[in-house]
C-alpha cells in the first residue's frame, strides 16, 4: 500500500489491527474479527508501528522466549547479544529490526507492517526482506505500507494506493 | 473546660499573615496573589457557613438532615477531585468516577467507624458523623485526584509503549500495569507520608483541637489513631476504586487504549 503522506495508510493498518475503533469488517480464515477477543485477533494479526514502542529497560524483556528468538535476530543482521542491550542505546535501524524480530517471534498468521525498513541501510533492508519472503513462502499474509516503489516491485504480488480516502489497485 | 475564646480582632490580626504572603507575591510578580486572596475569602466564607450549619445540625439531631449534609459534602468532594485533572474525561465520566470512588470509600469507612467503633447515641449523631466524614473525605478526595491525574497523564505519555504491547496480543490490563502502579502510588504516597510524619514531625490537627479543648492526651491520641486508620483505609479504597474505574473508562471491549475519551490537555 502506498500513497501521499497523510492519506490514511497508517490509520488503515491500525484499523485492521483493531487498535482504533472502525466501521467495516475483517475476516481471518473464515472467522470474523468480532467473533474473537481483541488480544486474540492481534496475536494472530500482528501490527508493526512505524516507530516501535518499548516498555522495559532491556531488549530481551520484550520477547516471550528470548532464546528462541536468537536465530531470527541474527537473520536480520544483528548479534544475538542484542537481547542484553538497554533499549535506550539502540539506533533507529537496530530498534526497527528488533521490533520486527519481536513481532515475528510470535509467528502471527498475518503481518501488518508500517514502513518496516524505512530506517535501514541496503544490507539490513535486504536481510529484512529475505526474512519476510521466507514468511510469505511459509503461508503468512503480509500487508506493507511503504514509500519505497522499488521495495513494492521486489516484494508485492498486489499493490494498492490510497487517495482521498479511496483505495484502488495499482500497477506494480 | 472551654478553650480560650478568640475575638474577631484576633482573627483580623492573624489574617494579616496571609496578606503579607499576598503582598510578597505581588512584589515578586509570582501571579499567585489573586489566587491566594480568592482562596482565603472562600475559606472564611466556607468556614463561617460550616459553623452555622453544624450548630443547626447538632441542635436538631435528625438522620435525614445529617444525610443531606453528608451527601452535599460528598458531592463537593467528588467534583473537586476531578476539577484540576490535566486531561479530563469527556462527558460526565470524570465527575462520575470521582464522585463514585469518594462516595464508596467515605460511606463504607465512616459508616463502619460509627456503627462498630465510636458507637455514639444515635449512631448517626452529627457531632461525630460530620467531622469524621469530613476528615476521611478530604484525604480521600486528594488521593483520588492525584491517582486519576497520574493515570491519565501516564497513559497519554506511555501510549506508544502500551499500544506496542497490544499490537503483540497483550491484554489491556497487562499493558497498563506499570501505569496503574504509578497511579496508585501517586494516590497513596501522601497519606503514607502523613502517617510516618505524625507525632514526630507534626501534631495532627484533630489532636491539637482536642487538647486545646481540654481532652487528655491519651484520649486525644486514641481518637487520632482511629481517624488515621479511617483516613488510610478510606484513601486506599478510594484510590483503588478511582484508578481502576478510570482505567476501565480508558479501554473498551476490544482491549484498545481509548485516549479519545479524554479531552485535550489543558495548555496554560
Amino acid at each position: 500500500m502506498s500513497g501521499p503522506s497523510g492519506s490514511g495508510k497508517s490509520q488503515w493498518l491500525r484499523a485492521i489491527a483493531d487498535l482504533d475503533p472502525s466501521d467495516g469488517e475483517a475476516v481471518l480464515d473464515g472467522t470474523a474479527r468480532g467473533a474473537m477477543s481483541g488480544p486474540t485477533w492481534r496475536r494472530r494479526v500482528g501490527y508493526l508501528a512505524p516507530v516501535p514502542g518499548w516498555w522495559a529497560d532491556r531488549v530481551g524483556a520484550h520477547f516471550f522466549d528470548p532464546a528462541a528468538a536468537r536465530p531470527l535476530i541474527e537473520a536480520l543482521g544483528l548479534k544475538a547479544s542484542a537481547l542484553d542491550w538497554p533499549v535506550a542505546r539502540l539506533s533507529t535501524g537496530e530498534a526497527q529490526r528488533l521490533a520486527l524480530a519481536r513481532l515475528l517471534a510470535g509467528a502471527p498468521e498475518v503481518l501488518l507492517l508500517d514502513e518496516p525498513t524505512g530506517a535501514l541501510d541496503e544490507t539490513a533492508r535486504n536481510a529484512a526482506e529475505t526474512v519476510l519472503m521466507a514468511r510469505l513462502a511459509a503461508g503468512t499474509a503480509i500487508l506493507i505500507v511503504t514509500h519505497d516503489a522499488d521495495q513494492a516491485r521486489r516484494l508485492a504480488k498486489r499493490a494498492f494506493t490510497i487517495e482521498d480516502g479511496r483505495i484502488s489497485d495499482r500497477q506494480i | 473546660m472551654n478553650p480560650v475564646p478568640l475575638s474577631n480582632l484576633d482573627l483580623a490580626i492573624a489574617s494579616g499573615l496571609v496578606l503579607i504572603h499576598a503582598g510578597l507575591s505581588l512584589m515578586l510578580s509570582l501571579g499567585l496573589g489573586r489566587m491566594l486572596l480568592i482562596a482565603v475569602a472562600r475559606m472564611v466564607v466556607q468556614l463561617v457557613l460550616l459553623g452555622l450549619v453544624l450548630q443547626f445540625l447538632l441542635e436538631t439531631v435528625s438522620f435525614w438532615l445529617t444525610l443531606l449534609a453528608a451527601l452535599v459534602m460528598i458531592g463537593f468532594a467528588g467534583h473537586e477531585a476531578v476539577a484540576r485533572l490535566g486531561r479530563k474525561y469527556r462527558g460526565p465520566w470524570g465527575q462520575g468516577i470521582g464522585t463514585a470512588s469518594v462516595l464508596v470509600a467515605a460511606t463504607l469507612i465512616t459508616g463502619f467507624a460509627l456503627s462498630v467503633q465510636v458507637q455514639p447515641e444515635p449512631w448517626y449523631n452529627p457531632r461525630y458523623a460530620i467531622p469524621l466524614l469530613g476528615m476521611v473525605l478530604g484525604n480521600t478526595m486528594t488521593g483520588v485526584a492525584l491517582g486519576l491525574n497520574t493515570l491519565t497523564a501516564t497513559a497519554s505519555r506511555e501510549r506508544v509503549a502500551v499500544e506496542a504491547q497490544l499490537a503483540l496480543g497483550a491484554t489491556i490490563w497487562l499493558a497498563l500495569r506499570p501505569t496503574l502502579r504509578e497511579a496508585m502510588r501517586s494516590g497513596l504516597i501522601p497519606i503514607i507520608n502523613s502517617m510516618v510524619a505524625t507525632g514526630l514531625i507534626a501534631i495532627p490537627g484533630m489532636m491539637t483541637g482536642q487538647i486545646l479543648a481540654g481532652a487528655s492526651p491519651e484520649s486525644a491520641i486514641r481518637y487520632q489513631l482511629l481517624v488515621m486508620f479511617m483516613i488510610a483505609g478510606g484513601t486506599g479504597i478510594g484510590v483503588f476504586a478511582a484508578v481502576y474505574a478510570g482505567a476501565w473508562r480508558l479501554t473498551d471491549a476490544r482491549h484498545r487504549l481509548r485516549l479519545d475519551r479524554l479531552a485535550e490537555a489543558k495548555t496554560e
